[in-house]
């Protein structure tokens, strides 16, 4: 299913990135699928919680997942997923994103190094947990 | 009965349920029959030896099962448990690619 990001929220996603190089970035997508098309109306930053290591690994803390959840439930829009970046690594997911990853879910990789932005791309884990599928992202 | 609130993307595997009534006095007992009802749901919530996944949090009102005792936690009917995802990931470890 295609996940349409505008152009204003694709920028957040990209700034929150840039802003948190060399470190990972995260946030949620809230929105609706509409008609086939997961539709994303607002993103939201999270605080990387992980305790170390966190040019490489990021952490929602479960208790802001809960303050995103009700405050998307409040605007009548479901969390479509979650964005995070890798910096200096390409925008594919990792063996431990796959581990962690939740079904359903898009997760959005901005690859992003020194120079900017190098690539954003969406995925989806399998039913099975196996790898993903990778979900076309629409402007 | 004990209320059991299902976080968005498990939704899919009970119905499109937000929440799904079941039976048992311990939280682990209410999670096994949960996913008796949902096998789809067990590879997301255990890891293939029976465990708890790592990022998946049970909370019963508001605090972390973890902090209580565990699957042993009692609950009661009118107790609520809540399947909490902590999200996390990252990059591949190692030395960094050349992109």
């Amino acid at each position: 299913m295609p996940l349409k990001i505008g152009a204003g929220d694709a920028g957040h996603i990209h700034d929150h990135a840039k802003e948190a190089y060399p470190e990972e970035c995260s946030g949620v997508m809230v929105g609706m699928d509409v008609e086939e098309m997961k539709i994303v109306v607002d993103v939201w930053r999270a605080e990387n919680t992980h305790e170390d290591e966190r040019s490489r690994r990021f952490l929602i803390d479960p208790k802001e997942y809960i303050a995103f959840d009700k405050r998307a439930g409040e605007r009548d829009m479901d969390i479509l997923g979650v964005y995070h970046s890798h910096p200096d690594h390409p925008a594919e997911p990792s063996d431990y994103d796959r581990e962690h990853a939740w079904p359903g879910w898009s997760y959005v990789i901005a690859s992003v190094s020194e120079d900017g932005i190098e690539d954003m791309r969406s995925w989806v884990l399998k039913d099975d947990r196996s790898g993903y599928d990778e979900e076309p992202i629409l402007g | 009965m004990t209320k059991v609130r299902i976080p968005t993307p498990l939704r899919q595997y009970v119905s499109g349920n937000s929440e799904v009534e079941v039976s048992g006095g311990t939280a682990g007992a209410a999670l096994d029959n949960l996913t008796d009802q949902h096998p789809d749901l067990r590879q997301h919530l255990y890891t293939g030896d029976g465990k708890l996944r790592s990022f998946v949090n049970v909370y019963k009102g508001d605090e972390d099962i973890r902090y209580l005792d565990g699957p042993d936690t009692e609950v009661s009917d009118g107790d609520e448990l809540s399947i909490i995802p902590s999200i996390a990931g990252g990059a591949a470890g190692g030395r960094c690619r050349e992109l």
